[in-house]
């Protein structure tokens, strides 16, 4: 089982967890306004890379916040942790 | 052997959420500061507040002892949460010398009181089930579990529990 620090509550199990997608998709502010390819590469296009990659978290079973995490997809692991609200951490090539 | 679970006495559960306006106010009304470090309880007299969240607390109180009204009153117009969950949780009590063992049966948070002192209080998991675990004394927890979720942490405590001969 990993341990992943929730900025709030520390180093906790990864049981108490759940994912939340990647991090940093801001809403469109008026999406009434956009066709719908620009729309579909919003909703569902994503980056999927190989290496760290930002994602959202929520420490649902603890604080019940999300968070942001910077995880490696090649070897799971969890990079950083940060507020939601935060600029993704500049770390390119942590974690290789 | 555990003096397995026993129930709490009854007490009333409310969630407080709010802005440090209608916290300050709100710790008029408690008699005490609500704890801001993390996972960790406040306590005076019967009236307890447990952090839960960066801006979220549980508070637990006498039955029918006004604290909610006069919470109320106090935080006014600020904008703020106090949400009564009274029947929702069920408090069940854990002591004994074993009780960290038997919790650990199914609890993955490190319960050794260094990583979880007196005081120390969260929302977890106890096997399927989400509990809040508060360490009340070195050998005494205070359970919260939801009222549907009682049946299946007793007896999973009490199989837990079985020293195998």
């Amino acid at each position: 089982m990993l341990l992943i620090t929730c900025p709030h509550c520390g180093p906790r199990p990864e049981l108490e967890f759940t994912h939340g997608g990647e991090a940093h998709i801001a809403r469109p502010e008026n999406p009434a306004a956009m066709n719908a390819e620009d729309w579909t590469e919003y909703l569902y296009m994503r980056a999927n890379p190989k290496g760290l990659h930002a994602e959202r978290w929520r420490h649902l079973h603890g604080c019940a916040r999300f968070f942001n995490a910077l995880r490696d997809t090649t070897t799971d692991q969890f990079v950083a942790t940060y507020a939601t609200g935060q600029p993704r951490p500049d770390l390119k090539g942590a974690g290789q | 052997m555990v003096d397995l679970v026993t129930h709490a006495s009854p007490m009333a559960r409310h969630v407080l959420r709010g802005r440090p306006a209608a916290l300050e106010a709100a710790q008029g009304a408690l008699g005490f500061a609500l704890p801001r470090q993390a996972c960790r309880a406040a306590s005076k007299g019967d009236v307890h507040a447990l952090w839960l969240g960066p801006d979220e607390w549980l508070i637990l109180s006498g039955v029918s002892d006004g604290l909610a009204e006069r919470l109320e009153d106090a935080m006014g117009a600020h904008p703020h949460a106090l949400v009564e969950v009274s029947d929702r949780q069920i408090g069940l009590v854990i002591s004994g010398a074993e009780a960290e063992a038997v919790l650990s049966v199914g609890c993955p948070l490190d319960l050794g009181l260094d990583a979880f002192p007196v005081g120390m209080c969260t929302r977890t998991v106890l096997a399927k089930a989400e509990i809040g675990l508060w360490r009340t004394g070195p050998n005494t927890f205070h359970l919260e579990v939801w009222r549907s979720f009682e049946a299946y942490v007793r007896q999973f405590l009490a199989a837990a529990a079985v020293v195998p001969a």
